[in-house]
C-alpha cells in the first residue's frame, strides 16, 4: 500500500512527473533558442516561472463559472498525471495495466483539451470563447489520425493493453520499424495536442491573446502551465512506449537513462518542428489533418494488418 | 484612432524651424530620417537655398539605409504574426547590422538628426564607407537567403497567399502609396517620379509586383531591399566632394512649399507654409499609412480572423504618424469628447506637477528669452 503510494506520489508518478515535465520544457525553449539564433532560458526558468505563477494574485472574471474556472485545472492535472501511471516507461510492464487500458490513457489524455475549451468557454471573454471553439475543433482534426498510428501498432501486437504491447514487441524485435511512418505521423499529431506551431492556432497570440488562457492567471495559469509540461511527457512517452518500444534491459539505472534518452529525442524532434514553420490557419490544419494525416494513418493500419498476416501464417 | 496624438503639428508653430526639425524626427520611430528629409526639403524649397552635392548624397545613403532597417524589421512583424518567430529572430539580428552602421556615421540607432536645414550635420569619413560596403554585402547574402525562404517555406507561402487581395483598380482607387500600391502592380515611385536628394543621379528600379496580395506585398519589400543595398553603394562610389552644409537663414520668408519623399512604408509629404518669422504658421504631415489605412477594410472583407494580424501588419502600419485626434471615450456614460490642443498641454502640465516636475519656472525664462 505505502509503496504504491509512493509510487502514485513520488516516483515515477506526480513529483517526478512535475519536475521531469519542467526539464523538458527547458529543453524544449533552449532548443528552439538556439535554433533560432538567441540564447535562451538558464536551466531554472520553467521552476522560477512556476513558482513566480504562484504568488501572484488570482483574478476570476466576474462573469464567468467560477467552479470550473478554478476546478478545471486540477481536473486536467489529475488526468495527465493519471495517464502517465498506464504508460511502460522504462520497465516492460507499466505500473498499473490491464486489457484495454490504451483507450484509457487515450481519454485521459482527452481531458486536458477538454477543460481548455470548458475553462475557456466560461472564462466568458472574446478572446477565450474562441480560443475555446479553435481547441474543439482542432481537437476533431489531428484526434483521429493519432489514434489510428497508435491503433496500427496494437493491431500489430493483437492486444489493447500498452504493457502486453512492449512484450510483444521485444519478443518480435525490429518489428516496430515497420510502424515508423506512423510514429512521425502521430509526432505531428502531438504537435496539435500540445498547442504547439504550426499548430498552435487555439492560442495563437497575434490573434487572439492567449486563446482559452486569456483569463487565466496566478495559480491558475501556473497549474494550466504544469499540465501541459506533463501532457509533453506523458505524449512522448505514449509515443517512446508504443513506436519506439526496445532498450528495456535488465539494469534498471541503463534501461532508466535510454527512456530518458528517447524523450530528448522525441523533444528535440518536436522543437525543430515548431521553429521551422509558421502557424497555419485553422481550416488549413483542418483539411491537413483529414486529407493528408488520416489517410496515411489508414495506410499505416493496413501496413500493420498485412505484416500482422504474415507473422501469423508463420 | 490610437494611444499616440501628440499634437506634433500644432508644436511645430510655435517652435523655431530647427527645434521643429527635431520634433518632426520623432513623428515616427522608424522612418524618422523620412520625416525630417520631407520637412527640410520643403523648408529649402521656400528659403530658396541650394543644398551642396555631397549633402544630397549623404541624405540618399541614409535614407536608403534606413529603409534597409525598415523593411528588415517589417520581415520580422511579418513573421511574427503568422507565428514564424524563427523569422523574426533572424531578420531582427540581420537588422542588427544595419541600425550600427547608421549609428557609425549619424550617432544613433533611431532618429539619427544628421539633417538640418541647408545640409547635413556630418560627414561620412572613408573608414565609414568600407564598413557600410561590408555590411551591405553581408545584408544581401542574407536578404538572398529570405527570398529563397519566402518562395519555397510551405506554411509561409500557405499563410501569405490570396490573403488580403487588392486589385490594381482598387488600389489606385483607395490611394494606396509605396510597396502596398506597388504590390498591386501601381507603378509609382516618388524617388523617380520625382526625384530628390541624389536620385536623379543613380540608378535603380522600381519593383513591381502583380501577386496583389500580401505574399506580393513581402516580395515587393524583400527584392527593394536589395535595390537599397545597390543604391548605397552607388551612392558611396560617387560620392562627391565639398561642404556638406549651406547656412541657413534664422527667419524663412513667406511662402509654402509641398515636399515629397518616398519613406520605406510609401509617399510621405509635408506641407510647409511660412510667414516670414522664424516659426513656420502651418506645418501638415500626411504620412504613408494615412494613405494606406483606407485599403485594409477593402483587404479585409470576405477574410479570415486568424488573416486579420497579417493583412493589417502588410501596410507596415504606423500609427505614431497617423494618430490625427485623442477622443475621450467614457463606457459608463457613453460620451464621447475630443482633446483640444490647449486640454492636452493642461494635461501635461497637470502631469508633469502630479510627478513633482514644475516648468513653470522653465517657461517664463523662455518666455524672457524669446522676448
Amino acid at each position: 500500500m505505502l509503496k504504491e503510494l509512493f509510487n502514485i506520489l513520488v516516483f515515477p508518478g506526480l513529483l517526478f512527473l512535475f519536475i521531469f515535465g519542467m526539464a523538458i520544457e527547458f529543453v524544449d525553449r533552449k532548443l528552439c533558442a538556439r535554433l533560432q539564433n538567441r540564447i535562451g532560458p538558464p536551466w531554472y526558468q520553467p521552476l522560477a516561472d512556476f513558482i513566480k505563477l504562484l504568488g501572484k494574485e488570482d483574478v476570476v472574471p466576474q462573469e464567468s463559472d467560477v467552479a470550473v474556472f478554478k476546478l478545471g485545472p486540477v481536473f486536467a492535472l489529475a488526468a495527465a498525471a493519471t495517464a502517465f501511471l498506464y504508460i511502460p516507461l522504462w520497465n516492460k510492464q507499466a505500473l498499473f495495466s490491464f486489457s484495454g487500458d490504451i483507450i484509457v490513457v487515450f481519454y485521459l489524455l482527452t481531458i486536458p483539451t477538454l477543460v481548455f475549451f470548458l475553462g475557456g468557454w466560461y472564462s466568458r471573454s472574446v478572446f477565450s470563447m474562441i480560443g475555446a471553439v479553435r481547441t474543439l475543433t482542432q481537437f476533431f482534426a489531428y484526434e483521429v489520425p493519432l489514434f489510428m498510428c497508435i491503433l496500427s501498432s496494437s493491431l500489430l501486437a493483437n492486444t489493447w493493453s500498452l504493457s502486453e504491447m512492449t512484450v510483444f514487441y521485444l519478443a518480435h524485435p525490429w518489428c516496430w520499424l515497420f510502424t515508423l511512418p506512423g510514429f512521425f505521423i502521430a509526432l505531428i499529431a502531438l504537435l496539435g495536442k500540445l498547442e504547439k506551431v504550426p499548430f498552435d492556432i487555439p492560442e495563437a497570440e497575434t490573434e487572439i491573446v492567449a486563446g482559452a488562457f486569456t483569463e487565466y492567471g496566478g495559480r491558475f495559469l501556473a497549474f494550466l502551465r504544469t499540465v501541459l509540461n506533463m501532457e509533453m511527457v506523458v505524449g512522448s512517452s505514449l509515443l517512446a512506449a508504443v513506436f519506439l518500444p526496445f532498450g528495456f534491459v535488465h539494469n534498471a539505472a541503463l534501461s532508466f537513462m535510454i527512456f530518458i534518452a528517447k524523450i530528448l529525442f522525441i523533444t528535440a524532434l518536436i522543437a525543430v518542428a515548431h521553429s521551422v514553420v509558421a502557424r497555419l490557419r485553422l481550416n488549413q490544419m483542418v483539411s491537413l489533418c483529414w486529407r493528408v494525416f488520416a489517410p496515411l494513418a489508414f495506410l499505416q493500419v493496413l501496413i500493420s494488418l498485412v505484416i500482422k498476416g504474415f507473422l501469423v501464417m508463420r | 484612432m490610437g494611444y499616440n496624438h501628440r499634437g506634433i503639428e500644432k508644436a511645430c508653430e510655435e517652435k523655431t524651424y530647427i527645434q521643429g526639425l527635431y520634433l518632426i524626427e520623432r513623428v515616427c520611430g522608424i522612418c524618422s530620417h523620412a520625416h525630417s528629409t520631407c520637412f527640410v526639403q520643403a523648408v529649402e524649397e521656400i528659403a530658396g537655398l541650394e543644398v551642396p552635392r555631397r549633402a544630397k548624397y549623404i541624405r540618399t545613403i541614409i535614407g536608403e539605409m534606413e529603409r534597409v532597417n525598415s523593411h528588415l524589421l517589417w520581415l520580422g512583424v511579418a513573421g511574427h504574426e503568422i507565428g514564424f518567430d524563427t523569422l523574426l529572430m533572424y531578420t531582427w539580428r540581420d537588422r542588427e547590422i544595419v541600425m550600427d552602421l547608421l549609428a557609425l556615421v549619424t550617432g544613433n540607432r533611431v532618429n539619427y538628426g544628421i539633417n538640418t536645414i541647408g545640409g547635413v550635420r556630418r560627414d561620412i569619413e572613408p573608414e565609414q564607407i568600407k564598413a557600410i560596403v561590408k555590411g551591405m554585402d553581408k545584408l544581401e547574402e542574407r536578404t538572398k537567403y529570405y527570398i529563397d525562404l519566402a518562395r519555397k517555406e510551405s506554411t509561409m507561402l500557405e499563410r501569405l497567399s490570396n490573403v488580403g487581395k487588392l486589385s490594381k483598380e482598387d488600389a489606385i482607387r483607395l490611394s494606396t502609396v509605396g510597396p502596398t500600391g506597388r504590390a498591386s502592380g501601381v507603378d509609382r515611385d516618388t524617388r523617380r517620379d520625382d526625384p530628390y536628394a541624389a536620385y536623379d543621379e543613380i540608378k535603380f528600379n522600381v519593383i513591381t509586383d502583380d501577386h496583389c496580395d500580401v505574399y506580393g506585398r513581402t516580395l515587393v519589400r524583400l527584392k527593394e531591399l536589395m535595390e537599397s543595398y545597390n543604391i548605397v553603394r552607388q551612392g558611396l562610389k560617387q560620392l562627391p566632394e565639398g561642404p556638406i552644409t549651406v547656412k541657413a537663414p534664422r527667419k524663412i520668408p513667406a511662402g509654402e512649399a509641398l515636399g515629397r519623399y518616398e519613406a520605406p512604408r510609401g509617399e510621405d509629404v509635408h506641407y510647409v507654409k511660412s510667414n516670414g518669422t522664424e516659426m513656420p504658421d502651418r506645418v501638415k504631415i500626411r504620412a504613408p499609412t494615412l494613405a494606406n489605412v483606407q485599403a485594409v477594410a477593402h483587404m479585409l472583407e470576405d477574410g479570415y480572423l486568424a488573416d486579420l494580424p497579417i493583412v493589417i501588419a502588410a501596410i507596415d502600419p504606423c500609427f505614431s504618424c497617423t494618430d490625427r485626434m485623442i477622443q475621450l471615450k467614457n463606457p459608463l456614460t457613453r460620451t464621447k469628447k475630443t482633446v483640444a490642443w490647449e486640454d492636452l498641454r493642461l494635461k501635461g502640465i497637470e502631469w508633469y506637477a502630479k510627478k513633482g516636475v514644475d516648468f513653470s519656472r522653465l517657461n517664463r525664462k523662455l518666455e524672457n528669452c524669446l522676448g
